[in-house]
């Protein structure tokens, strides 16, 4: 008899600040414990940067802001059993959705990017454009939470989210136990 | 009716005395029914129906909400069931959804009364709502307080707040329906006679009411919720009702 597989993660950091990715590292010492039930697959932990077989966990850092965030959730949904969205940016937009409505304009991306690489007080511009080369994935009109372009399974809240809280998420996944969060874990922020 | 008498919250007996409400009395009992826009201090008002229970039996019973409805002796209510909070919940991510709510991003985060909610209710499932984004006013006229209105619930504590306490009205209401907002009684907050000592600066549930030169002075961790989940005074307040009993004995 085959000994049981480790079980395959995957993951992606869209528009978020990898801050995530930097939490999942503050399971500490019980990464060793974990890592002998999971491996790493597609992840930038890896550098593998396509799916080439299915996986088990997918873990979503950040929404969507750009064209190519969404291929990439559309691919981990395809490619993963369980997707979960990490954080506050993958479950409702985060840092970057202030761009969506706080901006208090009616072309909020256009005001944004204006002020980002022209009108911006401290900038330093010299081509005084917008960069605009067609190899950048062209940006959306507004940060998407994961939810909005995929279905998502679980979502594991937090900015970031504690090391605590993720591993007793996957623990409880990989046991086919996870019933919910305790309550006095839950964070926002 | 004139003496106290008791009636039944989730099968558990609780005495009231005529004119408490369903809420008063479960306060009292240490039983938490949460809430949103009642507190403490000022006047009922049942607008946010986050504190909304079910009298009269399963099957025939009414909604009410339990700050404003008056408790009846033998009154049967439903509070703490799965059908109930799941409402509940429900209503609060509205509230989530109809503002601007960026938990990480905002000072009030931790002392937050709709992020506390939040978690008392398990808002952690992927949302079926859109979110509606709106472009809402930011005033920093005053040189004390500041108003980020995209955080507010229209919850009405500053209203009354500054109504029967401060005897000022510098909030009321403007609108109606879903555009009913909240409002201050002048061009701006500056041009008001709002000041930072007034009790309806320091009611604001969310973070819409800001007093400047404070936010994130209290670390991660020593923050209101940090200590434990919204309504565990009130829960405590039943422990410490039996202790003093047997303490008594």
């Amino acid at each position: 008899m085959t000994e049981p597989r480790k079980a395959r993660v995957a993951t992606v950091s869209l528009a978020g600040c990898f801050g995530c990715h930097m939490a999942i590292l503050d399971i500490d010492e019980r990464l060793i414990a974990l890592m002998e039930r999971v491996e790493f697959d597609r992840s930038p932990l890896t550098d593998i940067k396509t799916f080439n077989r299915r996986c088990d966990i997918g873990i979503i850092e950040g929404g969507c802001c750009n064209e190519e965030n969404v291929h990439t959730l559309i691919d981990f949904r395809k490619n993963c059993d369980v997707l979960i969205a990490l954080g506050q940016c993958a479950i409702m937009g985060g840092l970057p959705a202030m761009r969506n409505a706080i901006m208090h304009s009616a072309d909020p991306l256009r005001e944004c990017l204006e002020e980002a690489y022209l009108t911006g007080p401290y900038l330093r511009n010299t081509t005084r454009l917008i960069p605009n080369d067609p190899v950048l994935p062209l940006i959306l009109d507004k940060v998407y939470p994961c939810s909005e372009i995929v279905d998502i399974d679980y979502q594991i809240p937090g900015c970031a989210p504690s090391g605590d809280i993720i591993f007793s998420t996957l623990v409880a996944l990989l046991d086919g136990k996870f019933t919910g969060f305790e309550r006095e874990t839950l964070r926002f922020d | 009716m004139n003496g106290p008498f008791q009636f039944r919250i989730d099968g558990v007996e609780v005495a009231a005395t005529p004119g408490q409400t369903i809420m008063e009395a479960a306060d009292a009992a240490g039983i938490y029914i949460p809430r949103l826009c009642d507190v403490e201090g000022l006047r009922h008002q049942g607008g946010c129906r986050v504190c909304t229970v079910k009298v009269g039996g399963k099957a025939a019973g009414r909604s009410v909400s339990a700050c404003t409805q008056p408790a009846e002796p033998g009154l049967e209510v439903e509070n703490d069931t799965e059908a109930r909070n799941r409402v509940r919940r429900d209503l609060v991510e509205m509230l989530f959804h109809e503002g601007n709510h960026l938990c990480p991003i905002c000072e009030k985060s931790g002392n937050c009364e709709l992020q506390a909610m939040a978690c008392r209710l398990d808002m952690t499932a992927a949302t079926r709502f859109p979110y509606l984004e709106p472009c809402r006013d930011l005033d920093a006229s005053h040189p004390d307080i500041a108003l980020d209105t995209n955080r507010c619930i229209s919850c009405g504590r500053c209203i009354r707040a500054s109504q029967d306490v401060d005897a000022k009205g510098v909030f009321g209401y403007v609108g109606r329906g879903i555009h009913r907002r909240v409002a201050v009684n002048g061009a701006d907050l500056a041009h008001t006679d709002a000041a930072l000592a007034d009790h309806a600066m320091s009611v604001c549930p969310v973070g819409c009411i800001i007093r400047k030169g404070e936010g994130f002075a209290t670390p991660i961790g020593a923050r209101h919720f940090d200590h434990g989940l919204i309504g565990h005074e009130i829960e405590g307040r039943a422990g410490e009702d039996l202790a003093r009993k047997d303490g008594r004995k």
